[in-house]
């Protein structure tokens, strides 16, 4: 699988603070990457690089061989773990708006068939996530769950080289959390995703991924413990990206595979 | 129960509210009626039948020197101010608050100015607006709007830039350039606040309205009370400061009512 993302020799400093330090990274297209590690070890900052809402302080980072700009762009999708999606929107706006920004640069809106085309697409994409029934609700009329379904399928209708994760399932009770790993798992194949997430929970991380990235400190001075920052202590390969067709289901431990 | 946990029903509301309300009307009633018992020609506390003719004289005699019906043409006259002077405020509020609070050059280069402007009380400009502007309706249009207009786009511009980071980072992953994020995420959300603002600045509104007609004017409703007060008339000046309160609590209301129908998201309702 050739190389997607690369980040070479990255440190983030905020004044004297080291945040990260030395991270190098390659991530290929098609891998499901996890990044655990204890709160303040950088794992936010390291998505923030990649999505571009931050430059790193040093190093370098490649998207498809190019250089990344510093700047949020609609090659690289994004779930946070709240307010990812825009109240004053309907569903099916919150998912529209996505195809009208490219295409209505001045108007901001798109108006007649092309407007009715783009709504065919969007509800296409909100079928798949399940919100085919929920097309005119507010955000503030769903669940938490139908929310991050709402915000996936509004970053997927984009096809992002890379899909973002940042704690998407972090709020949701268990029941729902195992609803919604099945549903990024099937996503994640169907669409033949790059996925980095970044999670608390272990478990997921291992159940999801196909490789799970553990950032933290390799040292640490008790007299200036901002001095050092975190880095890729454990990298795990856990398996390649999903064959089409020929996957065997058992790869999948217990929640994602019920729900399949 | 605690007192903190005592919701009331409607009627019940309706009961408490009135309650206070009708106490002072009952009060008021009682004193002018000893002062009328003492001195039948008394004006300082006059009884709702003296209110009555003297307004009934204003809504139905037409003024002999403009042949205007002098309510009525007063009513017009400070409305149509106070719209143009809101509606102004409105529009700079929108527009700035929403550059301000979105673009970070933008609120570099006009942040000090318009916190500069909002500290100085609006009534010591009074002055210099008549001087500059003339005597005319412009001048107390302009105070209307130089008093309000600060204040509301500071509101609106913080508010605006307290939108959650996250959606602003979303809008841009969806390729939405600086002016679709304005017009598509900031605007709307800005928009029922913008009411919630307006609500706020018609109280401040009124004041430099009657302000401004107190010192100079031929019409409205502040110049109205403020003439009569030569002659003591409070048989006029008490039933102009109630259609004042009136038409202020009919225009907070419309407003309210308009931004819980146009932004239900707004106000957790539409479900």
């Amino acid at each position: 699988m050739s190389t997607l993302l690369s980040l070479k020799n990255v440190w983030v400093e905020y004044g004297d603070k080291v945040v990260l330090e030395k991270v190098n990274l390659e991530v290929s297209e098609g891998a499901f990457l996890s990044i655990i590690g204890p709160s303040g070890a950088g794992k936010s900052s390291l998505l923030r690089l990649i999505l571009g809402q931050e430059a790193p302080t040093r190093g370098t980072i490649l998207l498809d061989g190019q250089p990344l700009k510093p700047e949020c762009g609609p090659d690289r999708g994004v779930v946070f773990q709240r307010y990812s999606v825009f109240p004053h929107m309907t569903v099916l706006g919150n998912v529209t708006f996505g195809l009208e920004c490219p295409a209505a640069p001045f108007a901001a809106r798109l108006f007649g068939t092309a407007r009715r085309k783009a709504e065919a697409e969007a509800t296409a994409m909100l079928e798949a996530v399940g919100l085919g029934d929920s097309l005119n609700l507010y955000p503030a009329q769903m669940s938490g769950g139908m929310q991050q379904r709402l915000a996936i399928a509004q970053a997927l209708i984009k096809r992002p080289r890379i899909l973002l994760l940042d704690e998407p399932f972090g709020a949701l009770d268990p029941g729902i959390r195992a609803d919604m790993h099945g549903l990024i798992t099937r996503l994640w194949r169907d669409y033949a995703l790059t996925v980095v997430m970044v999670t608390h929970d272990i478990k997921e991380a291992f159940t999801l991924g196909t490789r799970v990235l553990a950032l933290d400190k390799r040292r640490h001075d008790p007299h200036a413990p901002h001095r050092y920052g975190a880095t890729a202590v454990y990298d795990l390969p856990l398996r390649g990206p999903p064959v089409p067709a020929a996957e065997p289901e058992t790869q999948h431990p217990d929640p994602v595979a019920a729900t399949n | 129960m605690r007192w903190i946990n005592w919701h009331l029903s409607k009627r019940d509301r309706l009961i408490a509210g009135g309650a206070p309300i009708l106490l002072l009307v009952v009060i008021y009633l009682i004193m002018a009626a000893a002062r009328h018992a003492a001195n039948p020609s008394d004006k300082i506390l006059p009884l709702p039948g003296g209110m009555f003719t003297a307004i009934a004289g204003l809504l139905t005699t037409p003024d002999p020197l403009s042949g205007h019906l002098v309510f009525w043409a007063d009513t017009f006259a400070s409305l149509q101010r106070l719209g143009l002077g809101l509606g102004i405020a409105t529009l700079f509020a929108l527009v700035l608050g929403l550059l301000i609070g979105a673009l970070p050059p933008i609120r570099a280069t006009l942040s000090p100015l318009v916190t500069g402007i909002a500290v100085i009380p609006p009534i010591a400009l009074l002055p210099v607006l008549f001087i500059a502007l003339g005597l005319g309706e412009t001048s107390k249009v302009v105070l209307i709007a130089i008093g309000v207009a600060p204040v509301m786009i500071r509101d609106i511009a913080a508010h605006v830039g307290s939108l959650p980071r996250e959606q602003i980072i979303k809008a841009e992953t969806l390729g939405a350039n600086s002016w679709q994020i304005i017009a598509r995420v900031a605007l709307p959300q800005a928009m029922p606040r913008l009411l919630q603002a307006i609500r706020l600045a018609l109280g401040p509104a009124w004041v430099f309205l009657i302000s401004a007609e107190a010192v100079a004017s031929d019409i409205g409703l502040g110049y109205r009370i403020f003439l009569v007060r030569r002659y003591l008339s409070m048989d006029v000046i008490i039933p102009y400061v109630a259609w004042i309160a009136l038409l202020a609590i009919l225009m907070d209301v419309a407003l309210n009512a308009i931004s819980r129908r146009a932004f239900p998201w707004a106000h957790g309702d539409g479900r």
